[in-house]
């Protein structure tokens, strides 16, 4: 679905991320760690094409992320559900509203009963006509979670879902993205928390990729 | 022309509230279209006004023309009889008509005031002509006319109509290059106006990318807003510039030219493809900005 052949990405002639192989089988788990700063926000902006890689292959779902148009871009982030490290809300529509914002932009139908349902499911049904300013970090969380998989997509990647919360919310989140995972869909955590990975290969067979060096490094149990 | 009208079917709510409430921007592009249709209104009424009149004054000065005989008194009613007889064999006379001692002066009245005695003034005949639509050829005559009667001179006008004519089609000009330049000055301000609404919503756009959106998904909200706002803007500016033309004093023939600046019959209806042309002009200005902030954005 996602495959990288010797990609290597860098800001302004400075290379983060240099030489890069992967290939993420269909209903997969894993996580990606490594130190702030080492660039796992950066390997997953390339996975749904907000950045293109300086140089080597980067296939999207078959396609070379290079020959994309940018409405070949638009649909491969209908298919791919991503959780951003900061949320990124529209601030004047209810909590309700962002979360059927992929349907919206596409065009699709929103069921108000599955949206209710879905709502629910993360624990927000009682917040669903806030906006989103007035969501503790969690809720935003949740919310950004529920607004990642409303198109059901294939793929799910979590940028530091976890970063602000408890480690009770952290826990909850977890179970739904490993519930995820059971029912198909591939998924990619970027965490720095290592508390967090033990706790999920207890739950699913998670594999952990380290970013460390400006290489992905595929760990083993040393965690 | 399917595009802009197709903007008019009215959408989901969901997708029209993606984009926060453009006011201030949205409020200019009204403004702007009100005041640049009512100025358009104005510009369409002299270029239709103009044309009408240098069409009437082309018609009307070029089927008539006028022979001025001057000579001794002695020899004035042979000349008269000898330009009459000329005017018999020219091809293109349709009427002629010696002007008789009371019309020379009505004519000279406003000169002379009314106590000319004319009888005892050595004036020149007139004799007034009118042509047939074919027209006379006027250097053959004016050669006839030296052989027979050679104290006649023959004026067909050309002389001050042509400068008239063409004054009355430069206006037209005008007009009409006044209304190209009221919708250039529109989609210069709309798509100013359009683009400080798209880059105050940079953080939207680019949140609308994220989550999938096609770039015509995202410059549609945005290019429905600034056509409609256009529509309904050009829409008031022509009421209110047609109300005006009403209310200008009604033409007469006193009145000549300037009051003849207003919409007659038909005209009525030229104002009404103003606010549809801002429309579109709204459309493309909108477009055009929408897709050069979408580019900067993936
Ligand atoms: N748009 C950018 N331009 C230049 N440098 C950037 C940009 N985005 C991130 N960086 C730099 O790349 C490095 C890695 O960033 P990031 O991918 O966010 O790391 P992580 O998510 O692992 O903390 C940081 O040093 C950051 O300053
Ligand atoms: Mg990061």
């Amino acid at each position: 679905m996602i495959k990288l052949q010797h990609v290597a990405m860098s800001y302004g002639g400075k290379e983060l991320l240099s030489d890069m192989s992967l290939s993420l089988a269909p209903g997969s788990f894993h996580f990606l760690t490594g130190p702030s700063g080492a660039g796992k926000t950066t390997f997953l902006k390339l996975c749904y094409a907000e950045l293109l890689p300086s140089t080597g292959q980067l296939t999207l779902f078959g396609k070379d992320a290079l020959g994309m148009t940018r409405d070949d871009i638009a649909g491969i982030r209908q298919r791919i559900g991503v959780v951003h490290q900061d949320c990124q809300f529209l601030e004047h529509l209810s909590v309700e509203e962002n979360v059927a914002l992929p349907m919206t932009v596409s065009r699709r139908p929103v069921n108000a009963g599955e949206l209710h349902e879905l709502l629910g499911w993360v624990g927000l049904k009682h917040r669903r006509e806030a906006l989103p300013a007035q969501l503790s970090g969690g809720e935003r969380q949740r919310a950004a979670l529920a607004r990642a998989i409303i198109m059901s997509p294939d793929v799910i990647l979590a940028d530091e879902p976890t970063g602000n919360l408890d480690w009770e919310m952290s826990l909850r989140l977890l179970s739904l993205l490993t519930e995820l995972n059971r029912m198909g869909k591939t998924v990619v955590i970027a965490t720095h928390d290592l508390n967090l990975i033990r706790q999920a290969k207890a739950q699913v067979s998670a594999r952990v990729l380290r970013i460390a060096n400006r290489r992905l490094q595929h760990a083993g149990a040393d965690l | 022309m399917r595009a802009p009208l197709s903007l008019l079917k009215s959408e989901r709510p969901g997708a029209d509230r993606v984009v926060p409430p453009t006011g201030f921007t949205a409020r200019l592009t009204l403004l702007t279209a009100a005041a640049m249709a009512f100025l358009a209104v104005f510009a369409l009424a002299l270029s239709l006004a103009t044309g009408r009149l240098a069409d009437r004054w082309a018609d009307s000065l070029a089927r008539s023309a006028t022979i001025r005989i001057s000579a001794p008194p002695d020899q004035m009613e042979a000349q008269v009889a000898a330009v009459l007889a000329v005017l018999k064999t020219t091809p293109g006379v349709a009427s002629d008509r010696v002007l008789g001692n009371d019309e020379m002066k009505d004519l000279l009245k406003p000169w002379f005031g009314p106590d000319l005695p004319v009888d005892a003034l050595p004036l020149p005949k007139l004799i007034a002509v009118t042509e047939t639509n074919t027209g006379i050829d006027s250097e053959g005559l004016r050669l006839r006319l030296q052989a027979e009667a050679p104290g006649a001179v023959f004026d067909d006008h050309t002389r001050w109509r042509r400068p008239l004519v063409a004054a009355a089609e430069r206006l037209r000009l005008l007009g009409l290059m006044s209304l190209v330049l009221i919708f250039g000055a529109m989609a210069g301000m709309i798509t100013l106006a359009a683009q400080a609404a798209l880059a105050a919503n940079g953080q939207v756009i680019a949140t609308l990318r994220l989550v999938g959106a096609r770039d015509t998904f995202i410059a549609r909200a945005f290019v429905r807003r600034f056509t409609l706002r256009g529509l309904a803007g050009a829409g008031l500016g022509v009421l209110l510039g047609m109300a005006a033309m009403a209310a200008l004093p009604s033409a007469n023939e006193a009145g000549g030219f300037l009051t003849g600046l207003g919409f007659s019959g038909w005209g009525w209806f030229w104002p009404l493809i103003i606010p549809p042309v801002a429309a579109i002009v709204a459309y493309g200005a909108t477009r055009f900005a929408a897709a050069r902030m979408l580019r900067r954005i993936r």
